[in-house]
């Protein structure tokens, strides 16, 4: 059992996943470079935080080309877990794997914070042992994670469920207070806040860790 | 082959809510600029390719405003020939 942590140039998050999942947490974790095509032998793969390829023309527009990602695709396809956190959720909303797209935020500031977040569904096993309604307490820090999506899509991700979190109090404007949605499948979960920074007590809370251990089942 | 150059405007689709031209309006009124009602920020893509003709370049543009250049989720888009010269 084994996660793969995708290094974009411009990743600046890789590194604080790969602490948590290997050194927090005790899960085997390995890097993956941007142009490699190899993911034999995961179960899961994380897209991390940062500015991929300097979040040129769009947030994740550029790194949506990379070769890894063509392999991704096809991962998830077989039922991979891949979790996009940040940038990584930019990333997978630009490739098409989830749907929306994230926007600047409303008040234009970067938000760098600690929010309190609802889990919308249980539908899925990221969350294992939370229910719907239930609180988890995570950081934030983005310029670019206004949730926007058609009212179509919207109703679309209710219908199915698909709305993974919520912000308790809306930061930055997403439409429906959303945080974070799964596919259809429930494979792919993209999210704004990092839970690999609340993944040990001396940091502030442990509610990360949840997330992070669902990778693997 | 033609040399083309080409203009493409990316504009956030009405719906869309943009932060930045809301901050922009605002420094137009400190700025003392009366009347304006309304401010939006695109981009504009100035590109040059070579293709045999003018509507097998307008394909290609089109694919690659539609494909890279807008996210249609959020975006529109509008591609101007500006100029063919044969090479």
């Amino acid at each position: 059992m084994s996660i793969g942590v995708v290094v974009f140039p411009g990743s600046n998050c890789d590194r604080d996943v790969q602490w948590a999942t290997q050194g927090c947490l005790g899960l085997s974790t390995r890097y993956l470079w941007h142009e490699s095509r190899d993911l034999s032998g995961l179960d899961a793969v994380v897209l991390p935080g940062g500015f991929s390829y300097g979040d040129y023309l769009r947030c994740g527009a550029i790194a949506r080309f990379a070769p890894v990602l063509e392999s991704l695709v096809d991962f998830v396809d077989q039922g991979g877990r891949v979790l996009g956190i940040c940038n990584g959720f930019q990333v997978l909303t630009e490739m098409g794997l989830l749907p929306g797209v994230l926007t600047r935020n409303r008040g234009l500031h970067f938000l760098c914070q600690t929010v309190d977040l609802t889990v919308a569904s249980s539908r899925t096993s990221w969350f294992r042992g939370f229910d719907k309604g239930d609180v988890l307490t995570l950081p934030i820090a983005h310029g670019e994670g206004r949730y926007q999506c058609s009212e179509e899509t919207l109703r679309r991700l209710e219908d199915e469920d698909s709305i993974a979190l919520r912000y308790s109090q809306n930061p930055n404007g997403s439409v429906a207070d959303i945080a974070g949605v799964t596919n259809s499948a429930g494979n792919v979960l993209g999210l704004m806040p990092h839970p690999e920074r609340a993944c040990d007590p001396l940091l502030g809370g442990i509610d990360g860790q949840i997330i992070l251990k669902a990778l693997l089942g | 082959m033609t040399h083309f150059k080409a203009r493409v405007l990316v504009s956030l689709r009405p719906s869309v809510l943009d932060p930045a031209g809301e901050a922009a309006k605002a420094a137009a009124n400190r700025l003392g600029v009366e009347g304006v009602k309304q401010l939006r920020i695109g981009k504009c893509i100035e590109l040059e390719l070579e293709a045999s003709d003018e509507l097998e370049a307008r394909s290609r543009l089109e694919f690659l405003a539609d494909r890279l250049l807008a996210n249609p989720v959020i975006e529109d888009w509008t591609l101007e020939i500006l100029s063919g010269s044969s090479i």
